[in-house]
């Protein structure tokens, strides 16, 4: 067995330290010794983005970097998005416009999105769906959470922005 | 009571049916606060990973688990030798057979579990089951199910070579499993030798996965002190696996607990009990340790339960109209090695016999024969409400062969055939009891939306251009689903009725908590369920608490898998809710100083008739069952129902498909897809859309791209995320969804499930839409996956690639 090192990085704004051996993943760093457990392993090809978070501005599949790669690095979990007990733009939207059932990608769709609305604040939906291809989802078909990344952008750009999933609305059809 | 605009408030307040209310799920999974089972951590917890076969056919001469039990960390290597003892090596599957849970004296298929690793963690797991070294001797292997019958075929299931009965009757081979046949065979086949028209067709439904994106997995803590076992654990359904783990291992059930935590989607990948739990419990016995196992993706696709496999050819016999008057099915299924198919104990081949479909078909016979083949076990699954998916693509498929050759519309024909309104109930010639339907509004609600005409002329004129690069295709499904199994008469699980329960208790401040026997995978049961309580015994949605998962606490149930939580448990909430109700009629009565006779429910309260003004809450109620109740009432507000249903719901569809398809490449644009669901009474129509949208896209996925091949040495191809085809954001279609309202006549309120309908309706349009591309050429059906290659040399064939 490889012999171990320390690891430093901050972790949602907090400084971490953890040692680790050079081969451990950053994912079972953060889901084993951070007990962060948002971030999901859902293969090991690398593919399906449930690991995906934010490192030094970029979204990385941490299935795919090893911890000791993140020394001195500023990691963002869907642990962190929520501030001051605020829920992000983007949280609001996946619940507003229903994209999300499971919930086993969605902390990796919402770090992706993070990312993404902050290189594209006003995505067209074919952007969207191509900036997000990254991470599987198969729950939903994805065209909510093309909606609830919508949705986030508008909040963030401070538009006004409605569900279209209008509480009463097939109610007071009938 | 009151008309329903002026209680749109109150209506709101309670978020009750019919709402798009948004989930009670939500916050936790958008905050990474889920505890799914690889979250869970317990003091002293190992890992274990599995030893699994590169073979699909050997003789296993030596297992050599020195090197492994050496390597610093591991604790334990378990091999079939440690099992025996404890008659473990093998365990019951759902379909009466049994299946290796470490395999003793061969191998059956690649990739099978033969030894079992524990360790501090799953680094050292990893590295020790490197080190266990296994000898094998190849043995012949049998991948084609048309081929496993040959009388030299090799024999698969030695355990079992001469055992002449299995669970479902009579075998004829070693790898025969079953013959399952329903209907009239004689009349059938009369009216098949006098038909004006018949038409004959082969088709295979290929094999295909459901791969949850969480994969399968568990923690299994044995407390040797008290004597109790807990297990984490994926499971579809909690209170059977602790029934068979009570079974297996002489524990009580009372000292079982199983717990399914969040579960990162299921689709009928984990019902099953699988080789992993069961040495990871007896690891966790063995070790008196904690301990998890957690299986990779390439594992999950390659060892746990499959989907589809059948080899079908349908028959239809008919008029010169298109009236069709018989339908003749054989099926060869390739079960894998062991027969582990979740099905009800009854039916071999599932609920395949509602292969008739929406169409009033006088005759039919239906024969599945299943065959052993060296491949993984598994069958029922991905959406499949117990081989529904199969029915019914075998039965559009063939509608559409018959629309071909009779030169009927397809859209026609099938209009012409539809089982009419006033027909339901309506009794099917292969035994089943169809509740409710209104076919024809739906399709015609469908075509009226896409412009069917304008489709057609369309495709005319592309038809008629020689140049044109892309062919238009047009597919039509008018589907219908059986589901909420079911009856006890008709339906168990390895002797258990297949009832479900609810169990709602309310506390003194009006609010309640609620659990049932069912368990959501994705699905929103805590949101919906909460839902029909707020309708049906006023208490909003917001004040109660759904749980499902844990079977020290859960009313006892059958679990969620074949769209059965809304047929069955959903009854029995709704029931549960009314007995709540109804109680609480009579605290109001008391209250109110009046008779019982005297008040009525309204919304969230109880109304002295002819006096609104004169009411109690039913949070007043709720506060008075704890300290003033009628003369001889018992104390507390709380109910408990488990449903037996009389019948299954049979929700249906309306799907319409168009595919542009490039000629000198096979790549495929889905260019529109309209789905009209019916399932009755809709409980909340954004988590029914949702469903919808994740059932369409992985129909989309099967038909365009999913598949598990096997070469002829029985090794696996493509399982894994480089070849096995999700789409993702890009690939997937943009849906249109649409509905009718056609109530379940026997449901408490009305409503059938849903959440299959999308992916068992859709795969058999995406066929239609892509035969339909090449029908003018005499094209009659293309085999899944519609891949751009397959598609591609379906052109070249017909000359209309460059060659």
């Amino acid at each position: 067995m490889s012999k171990k090192v320390m690891v430093s990085f901050r972790l949602n704004g907090t400084q971490t330290d953890v040692v680790v051996e050079p081969r451990e993943l950053l994912i079972h760093t953060l889901r084993e010794k951070c007990l962060h457990t948002g971030p999901h392993i859902g293969c090991e090809t690398s593919h399906c983005g449930a690991c995906t978070v934010d490192v030094n501005g970029m979204s990385a599949k941490s299935c795919t970097l090893l911890t000791v790669q993140a020394d001195e690095a500023e990691l963002l979990t869907v642990e962190g998005l929520a501030k001051g007990g605020e829920l992000h733009a983007l949280q609001e939207g996946f619940m507003q416009e229903h994209g999300l059932q499971c919930g086993f990608c969605t902390p990796g769709m919402l770090t992706r999105a993070y990312r993404l609305l902050q290189e594209n604040p006003n995505p067209s939906e074919e952007e969207i769906r191509y900036w997000m291809a990254g991470n599987l989802c198969r729950c939903t078909g994805y065209q909510n959470i093309v909606k609830a990344v919508q949705y986030a952008a508008a909040r963030l750009r401070g538009e006004a922005v409605e569900t279209s999933h209008p509480l009463m609305a097939e109610v007071s059809a009938h | 009571m009151g008309n329903i605009d002026a209680n749109l408030d109150r209506l709101a307040a309670l978020e009750g049916m019919g709402c798009s209310r948004k989930r009670r799920e939500d916050p936790r999974f958008i905050q990474g606060k889920g505890t799914y089972v690889d979250d869970v951590k317990m003091p002293g917890m190992l890992f274990g990973a599995m030893v699994r076969s590169p073979y699909a056919h050997a003789r296993i001469l030596k297992i050599d688990k020195s090197r492994a039990l050496a390597h610093p960390g591991v604790h334990a290597v378990l091999t079939a030798d440690d099992l025996k003892p404890l008659k473990l090596h093998w365990m019951p599957t759902l379909a009466g057979d049994v299946q290796a849970v470490l395999a003793d004296e061969k191998v059956v298929f690649q990739n099978q579990e033969v030894a079992f690793v524990v360790a501090d963690d799953r680094y050292i797991a990893a590295d020790a089951a490197e080190l266990v070294e296994v000898e094998y001797e190849e043995l012949p292997v049998v991948v084609d199910p048309l081929k496993a019958l040959e009388p030299d075929a090799p024999v698969i299931r030695e355990d079992i070579r001469d055992k002449q009965t299995g669970a479902h009757g009579a075998r004829t081979h070693p790898n025969h499993i079953f013959t399952w046949n329903v209907g009239d065979k004689d009349k059938t086949a009369r009216v098949f030798d006098n038909a004006d028209v018949t038409v004959r067709q082969e088709m295979l439904y290929p094999r295909v996965h459901p791969c949850p994106l969480e994969t399968c997995g568990c923690v299994a803590s044995f407390d040797k002190v008290r004597g109790d076992l807990t297990v984490y654990i994926t499971s579809q359904a909690p209170h059977v696996v602790r029934t068979v783990v009570g079974m297996l291992s002489s524990i009580p059930e009372s000292k079982i607990r199983i717990i399914s935590p969040d579960i990162g989607g299921g689709f009928g990948n984990k019902v099953g009990v699988y080789p992993g739990y069961v040495v990871a419990i007896v690891a966790s016995i063995v070790l008196g340790r904690p301990v998890k196992w957690i299986e990779s993706r390439a594992e999950n696709l390659s060892s746990t339960a499959f989907a589809r496999d059948y080899h079908m050819t349908g028959e239809l016999a008919a008029d010169s109209n298109g009236r069709i008057k018989a339908l003749r099915v054989h099926v060869t299924a390739d079960h894998g090695a062991f027969d582990a198919c979740a099905d009800p104990t009854k039916w071999p081949a599932g609920m395949f016999h509602v292969c008739t479909g929406s169409y009033d078909i006088p005759n039919a016979f239906v024969s599945v024969d299943g065959v052993y083949t060296n491949k993984f076990p598994g069958g029922v699954a991905y959406r499949c409400s117990f081989r529904v998916t199969e029915a019914v693509y075998l039965i559009e498929r063939m509608v559409d062969v018959l629309a071909q050759k009779l030169g009927i519309d397809k859209a026609e024909i099938r209009l012409r055939n539809f089982i009419r309104k006033d027909q339901f109930p309506f009794s099917t010639p292969l035994g089943l009891d169809y509740d409710s339907g209104d076919y024809e509004p739906a399709l015609k609600k469908v075509l009226a939306a896409v412009d069917y005409p304008a489709l057609r002329a369309e495709q005319a004129a592309r038809r008629a251009d020689a140049s044109a690069e892309w062919l238009m295709g047009i597919g039509i499904v008018t589907f219908t689903e059986i589901v909420g199994a079911g009856p006890s008469k008709m339906c168990d699980i390895l002797g258990v009725g297949m009832f479900d329960s609810c169990e709602i208790r309310v506390h003194p401040d009006g609010s309640a908590i609620a659990r049932m026997g069912t368990i959501t995978q994705g699905q929103g049961h805590q949101t919906t369920y909460a839902q029909i309580i707020a309708s049906e015994a006023g208490i909003p949605a917001s004040l109660i608490t759904v749980e499902e998962g844990d079977t020290s606490t859960a009313p006892y149930g059958l679990g969620t898998y074949g769209s059965r939580s809304t047929p069955v448990a959903g009854a029995a909430v709704a029931r549960a809710s009314h007995k709540i109700r109804e109680k609480a009629r009579q605290i109001a009565a008391h209250l109110l100083e009046a008779s019982p006779e005297d008040v009525e429910f309204d919304l969230d309260r109880f109304v002295l008739k002819g006096s609104p003004e004169q009411f109690k809450t039913l949070k007043q109620v709720a506060w008075a069952a704890y300290n003033n109740v009628p003369e001889g009432m018992e104390m507390g507000l709380e109910a408990v129902d488990y449903y037996d249903p009389p019948n299954f719901t049979f929700p249906f569809g309306a799907y319409l498909c168009v595919l542009d398809v490039n000629r000198y490449t096979g790549e495929t644009r889905v260019r529109r897809f309209y789905a009209l669901d019916d399932c009755g009474t809709r409980i909340n129509p954004m988590i029914i859309e949702g469903q919808i949208h994740g059932g369409l896209t992985e129909g989309f996925a099967v038909a365009m791209g999913q598949e598990l091949p096997y070469d002829e040495a029985g090794n696996l191809l493509g399982g894994t995320l480089m070849d096995y085809f999700v789409p993702t954001s890009v690939e997937t279609p943009h849906w249109e969804t649409d509905f009718t309202v056609t109530p379940s006549p026997h449901h408490p309120i009305g409503a059938k499930g849903v959440a299959e309908s999308p992916h068992v309706g859709s795969i058999p349009c995406f066929t239609s839409a892509m035969v339909d591309a090449f029908a003018h050429l005499g094209v009659t059906h293309m085999n899944m996956p519609h891949n751009a290659y397959r598609v591609w040399q379906q052109s070249r064939s017909l000359g209309l690639a460059r060659q």
